[in-house]
């Protein structure tokens, strides 16, 4: 038995029939994790100390038959997220060393359901980007294919279960995070409703849109994480006290389901005539599961991409602020006044693409600029939201492609920063409105993996969550681990 | 719009980001690259649209004004690069008379 390949659902059953102990769970994905990350290198570091310790504690709960829903499981944790004495870099050499004196309130939740914790998973410096290579450490490869990009920002989450480094893992949406990379490395990736899950503990990108989501390789696993992280917060103040009802109807098909296809999102610049084609032929399992394939309409597509990147510039040019060289991270002592050191330490320790987006964020937001920019932007955003609140007046969920490509070559987008911001032309409308989201495996493209997103009204996940486990069951794709 | 080197030397004081020689000319061209793109936001009629700023249904959430657990001094400042007599220590802000 292999369990580096298995599914929580698998697992759970092993470990309360005692057929598996959570020591060799562990030590299978460690020794997964010691024989393939040096090709895909999807972790910056690994927790073998609170890995044993978790480990330890789910077997005792085991025992004592008082296991919560993740007893044993191995997860790995992107680099934003704030884990008690674990070193936290949000992927750049400014954090380098910084050790958060707390948990977060998502991860915290994970852990009280008994996951056992692996190692933290390489992204884009402050979630910023859409391959990975935005690192300031190392990129991470596609397991699939290790000259290609894993998506991003959050690749080394996506990499690590696509590899059967972790069964599942943790990663946060700003504007595709989440969902592209899934769809890049033919996992499963979820972006719950703004306000789903608390930001609590989360080192802030964009405020109004980032968000924590799971990773797994199949829609139920990703339901179980979700389902154990989601939930009201006092310690985020836009995190919703609605009822966690995300699996509700989980298994009731798509029958009589109305499926919205926006015509911009099937003709958006750049998409690749493989994910055309894998995304009709998904369209078509749907509707022979019997849903009805509907025309809706998002008219201000073209706009979204312009907007997000005044949006999530000026709020992270705001967020970003807070590295300094004073409380945390590389410090310039040397300089002669405040200012200087201020300067110093922010050319040194961020990489060329935070740079770009603080500088990009802070003239939007500067006198002369702030209402042809920011606010502008801002009723963009508006118009964007009523495009996705008339469409869904006509269907229950909107499908199309999750990315408009496949995983391409490292390297092949990092001298253009636009090009690399059209890899979430699909995904970012997600974000701007607060929806929820996933990306689900629907097949192949030149060998790579497709992804199908379904998108549906905020507060909806149960939808989001029916409709691809629907897909899963009509289409018999299943995220594979990659064969390294 | 596109943006000078000298709007890039302002920005990036604003911004408190230090630039090396030729950091200007590089990202007056990056950034004047993406503002191309960005500029067709003015091509849309938003006369009577209102800005949204967020997507959240709460408003107003209010909690007691109350005591609460918090990190120690000592937890707050266990990753400061320099911190002296239970303080952050930055260079000074005014310079001696």
């Amino acid at each position: 038995m292999d369990t580096t390949r298995l599914t929580i659902t698998e697992l759970q059953a092993l470990l309360r029939a005692r057929e598996l102990s959570t020591k060799d769970l562990l030590e299978e994905h460690q020794e997964r994790i010691e024989n393939v990350d040096d090709h895909v290198k999807a972790f910056l570091r690994l927790t073998p100390e609170l890995a044993a310790e978790q480990s330890a504690a789910a077997d005792r709960a085991l025992k004592a038959g008082e296991a919560g829903a993740l007893a044993g499981i191995p997860v790995a944790v992107k680099d934003v997220l704030c884990v008690r004495g674990v070193e936290t870099t949000a992927g750049s050499q400014i954090l380098r060393g910084f050790r958060p004196p707390y948990t977060g309130t998502a991860v915290g939740r994970l852990f009280a359901a008994g996951a056992v914790m692996v190692g933290v998973t390489n992204c884009d410096e402050f979630a910023m980007g859409s391959s990975t290579e935005n690192s300031g450490y190392f990129p991470t490869h596609n397991p699939w294919a290790l000259d290609r990009v894993p998506g991003g920002s959050s690749g080394g989450s996506a990499a690590a279960v696509a590899a059967g480094e972790s069964v599942f893992a943790v990663g946060t949406d700003t504007g595709g995070s989440i969902r592209q990379p899934a769809a890049l490395c033919g996992v499963v990736g979820m972006k719950p409703t703004y306000g789903r899950v608390s930001r609590y503990g989360l080192i802030a990108f964009a405020s109004s849109l980032d968000q924590v989501g799971p990773f797994a390789r199949t829609v139920e696993d990703c339901a179980i994480v979700l389902e154990a992280m989601a939930g009201h917060d006092p310690l985020d103040a836009t995190s919703s006290d609605r009822a966690n009802d995300v699996r509700r109807d989980f298994e009731a098909g798509v029958k009589g389901m109305k499926l919205g296809v926006p015509r911009e999102y099937y003709e958006v610049e750049g998409i690749e005539p493989g994910v055309k084609a894998a995304i009709a032929k998904a369209l078509e399992a749907l509707q022979g599961a019997g849903a009805e394939v509907v025309n809706v309409s998002l008219p201000h597509t073209d706009y979204g991409l312009a907007a997000y990147y005044i949006i999530a510039p000026a709020e992270c040019s705001s967020n970003l602020a807070r590295f300094d060289g004073v409380k945390y991270g590389m410090s310039d002592q040397d300089a002669a006044n405040v200012t200087d050191a201020y300067m110093q330490t922010r050319r040194l320790g961020f990489g060329t693409e935070v740079r770009r987006r603080v500088m990009l964020g802070t003239y939007a937001l500067s006198s002369g600029y702030y209402d042809a920019y920011y606010v502008k932007a801002q009723k963009i955003r508006t118009l964007i939201k009523r495009d996705f609140d008339s469409a869904f007046e006509k269907c229950d969920a909107i499908v199309s492609a999750t990315s408009p490509t496949v995983a391409f070559p490292l390297g092949a987008r990092t001298q253009d920063p636009l090009s690399m911001y059209l890899c979430d032309v699909l995904t970012l409308g997600g974000n701007l409105a607060g929806l929820p989201g996933i990306s689900v495996p629907c097949g192949l493209s030149e060998d790579l993996p497709v992804g199908l997103q379904v998108l549906a009204p905020q507060w909806r996940e149960d939808v989001v969550l029916r409709v691809a486990r629907a897909y899963e069951v009509v289409s018999g794709v299943k995220a594979e681990v990659a064969p390294l | 719009m596109s943006l000078t080197p000298e709007q890039v030397r302002h920005v990036a004081l604003l911004a408190r980001i230090g630039l090396e020689p030729g950091d200007e000319d590089f990202y007056a061209e990056q950034l004047s690259g993406i503002l191309a793109h960005i500029d067709r936001l003015q091509q849309v009629n938003t006369d009577d649209i209102p800005p949204t700023a967020q997507v959240v249904e709460i408003v107003n959430q209010l909690r007691e004004d109350e005591p609460r657990p918090c990190l120690t001094q000592a937890e707050a400042l266990s990753n400061a690069p320099v911190a002296v007599n239970g303080f952050f220590r930055v260079p000074s802000i005014q310079e001696e008379t």
